[in-house]
């Protein structure tokens, strides 16, 4: 693969073109109305029907895919610098189970429709929940295979008792819903969910990329990070409390869309040269122009059952990643 | 000029009710290169970690001074001013990411880096140096897992080497190296002691040991057995008593020579 592109470069194209996925995004849609003049009209407080739905809908929508890809791609990049594994992924802390099985709760037991405001804040409960489970089994000054293992329990737990609410499900429209959500989605969101989500994403990039010069350290070894002046323990905790409020954060309103954290930074470590503090400004940046990108795809099927965004990723995500496996397999075999 | 002495008394390391390392003084002055000598399981690395500040002694204390702050515990100095006095090089680090060598040694600056600061023209200096003495400068672009492993025990010495440090403790630098890239290392680190720096480096090949040390300390179960000149230290004797062989030793102007040539126990 050809990796001698300067950082910059790298950054700067990827910038443009999710910029220009964006604009797609917003002119992506069933109702044709002008988006620039809706936009215009939706800043200034004025009502017309391209004001609502370039405003309520569109531009909602857009700002949390890109939330969300960043968060994921982000959060991908750093769980593999991390864990010095470029199979891992934030799933692998058993957060995002616990978060579901949050959100879960509330759909299970119908809370969900009462207000907007219960299934995010269920969704973080559960995902903060699972680190501190994680946390407790692992102990503070735990290796990372405790962690690993403590992590994989957990999920193990939430992805059980998941089963358990469907199983349990009090009428099939409840299941529907359950499953429905589980396969992510941005359909229907709307500012409320921006509010949610966004500042507790903005605080786990914060933690993320400040300890970018942590993860770089980190490809010498435990030992070497150490002795380069580094508080493992502590540097570790921030990124993992990091890590869990951003996915909690994303699951809380999109539901799982899988893949992203996994493919994203395997496919852009070549062009950072395989630094982990770089990759996860790239993979941010990535993540978000993938989701888009996502987006728009789904929203060219008009149909009465709208298809999951976390479905397109998956679907995406899945043979693209076997096709890396197989193209890389010499260099990490 | 480098100025830091480390000073490591009545150290002793418990594990499992055994005493790994048992009560050991050492001593290492600026300028010094010390070869840390002894059989498998002695406790070299053991010692090693814990004048590394990355164990901490269950017994004894383990002292920094210069003429800047005299005499603070290892414990309580913070981590990064300790990283930025004291390199650790641990016994078999391979990357885990195929990083290009310059970025590497670059990583060696982490001690002197703020969280989110950028690379100073300090940082860009030390590297560019550290390069040129380790004879890297046409290795930079170089991926770390496509050379071989002379050249990346070469690119992990420059990495520690960049950080600037005044302590460098080195565990098996030269194992599994063939003979030119051993005297490589071994004179990279006596040249760097020259400079003023402290060098304290556990070493199996007695030879080298003695060819480039100014002084060897031998440990045999934890303890100090010999801390002396490398001639005062290897003796018949000892060779036998600590690594139970017969060896033939002969002291010659351009160092010692020893031939193992059987075993005794």
């Amino acid at each position: 693969m050809k990796t001698n592109i300067s950082f910059t470069a790298l950054t700067s194209t990827l910038v443009i073109a999710l910029i220009a996925a964006s604009v797609v995004a917003l002119n992506t849609g069933l109702a044709d109305i002008e988006v620039v003049a809706g936009l215009q009209d939706f800043f200034n407080g004025e009502q017309s029907l391209a004001a609502n739905v370039a405003g309520q809908i569109r531009l909602p929508r857009l700002i949390l895919a890109i939330i969300i890809g960043t968060t994921l791609g982000m959060s991908g990049a750093a769980m593999q610098g991390l864990l010095r594994n470029p199979l891992a992924d934030p799933g692998v802390l058993g957060v995002s189970s616990g978060a579901a099985f949050g959100a879960i709760c509330t759909l299970y037991f119908g809370i969900a429709a009462s207000a907007w405001y219960w299934l995010p804040g269920a969704a973080i409960a559960g995902a903060l929940f699972t680190l501190f489970m994680v946390y407790l089994l692992a102990g503070l000054h735990s290796s990372m295979l405790a962690l690993i293992l403590a992590g994989t329990a957990m999920s193990s737990i939430m992805v059980a008792l998941i089963a358990v609410a469907l199983n349990f499900a009090p009428s099939l429209y409840a299941m529907q819903e359950i499953v429905f959500w589980m396969l992510g989605s941005l359909a229907n969101r709307h500012f409320d969910h921006v509010s949610i989500a966004l500042p507790l994403a903005v605080i786990s990039w914060i933690m993320m990329l400040s300890r970018s010069r942590f993860l770089d350290a980190l490809s010498l070894g435990e030992d070497s990070a150490r002795s380069l002046g580094f508080n493992n323990q502590r540097e570790r905790w921030v990124l993992l409390l990091g890590i869990s409020i951003g996915v909690g954060a994303c699951v809380a309103v999109s539901g799982a869309i899988g893949f992203i954290g996994l493919v994203i930074p395997h496919l852009l470590r070549p062009f950072v040269g395989y630094r982990p503090g770089r990759l996860m400004v790239a993979s941010a940046l990535g993540g978000a122009l993938l989701l888009v990108l996502a987006d728009i795809l789904v929203r060219q099927f008009d149909s009465a059952r709208e298809l999951k965004i976390g479905v397109v990723t998956s679907l995406i995500g899945a043979p693209f990643f076997l096709l890396l496996i197989l193209k890389t397999r010499s260099r990490w075999a | 000029m480098m100025t830091t002495t480390l000073i490591a008394r009545n150290i002793s390391v418990i594990r499992d009710n055994n005493r790994i390392i048992d009560n050991v003084d050492v001593q290492l002055l600026p300028g010094e290169f010390v070869g840390l000598i002894g059989p498998n399981g002695a406790g070299k690395s053991s010692l090693l970690r814990v004048l590394a500040g990355l164990h901490k002694a269950d017994e004894g204390q383990v002292t920094l001074g210069n003429n800047k702050h005299p005499d603070v515990l290892l414990q309580q100095l913070p981590d990064r001013e300790r990283a930025q006095l004291l390199a650790y090089l641990p016994q078999q680090e391979t990357p885990a990411w195929p990083l290009q060598v310059e970025h590497l040694v670059g990583l060696g600056r982490a001690p002197w880096h703020t969280p989110m600061g950028r690379k100073s023209e300090r940082d860009a200096q030390a590297i560019e140096r550290a390069l040129q003495i380790t004879d890297l400068t046409d290795f930079r672009h170089r991926i770390v897992t496509t050379l071989s492993g002379g050249e990346l025990q070469r690119s992990l010495l420059a990495r520690v080497f960049a950080g600037e440090p005044e302590i460098i403790l080195a565990d098996e630098p030269i194992a599994a190296l063939d003979p030119y890239h051993q005297l490589h290392m071994m004179e990279l680190l006596a040249e760097h002691a020259q400079q003023g720096a402290a060098v304290f480096a556990a070493l199996h090949d007695l030879s080298l040991a003695a060819r480039f040390c100014s002084r060897l300390v031998l440990i045999h179960h934890g303890k100090i057995v010999a801390d002396g000149q490398p001639v005062n230290v290897l003796t018949t004797e000892n060779l036998q008593q600590v690594y139970g062989i017969s060896a033939y030793v002969e002291c010659r102007e351009d160092g010692v020579v020893i031939i193992p040539r059987k075993r005794v126990i």
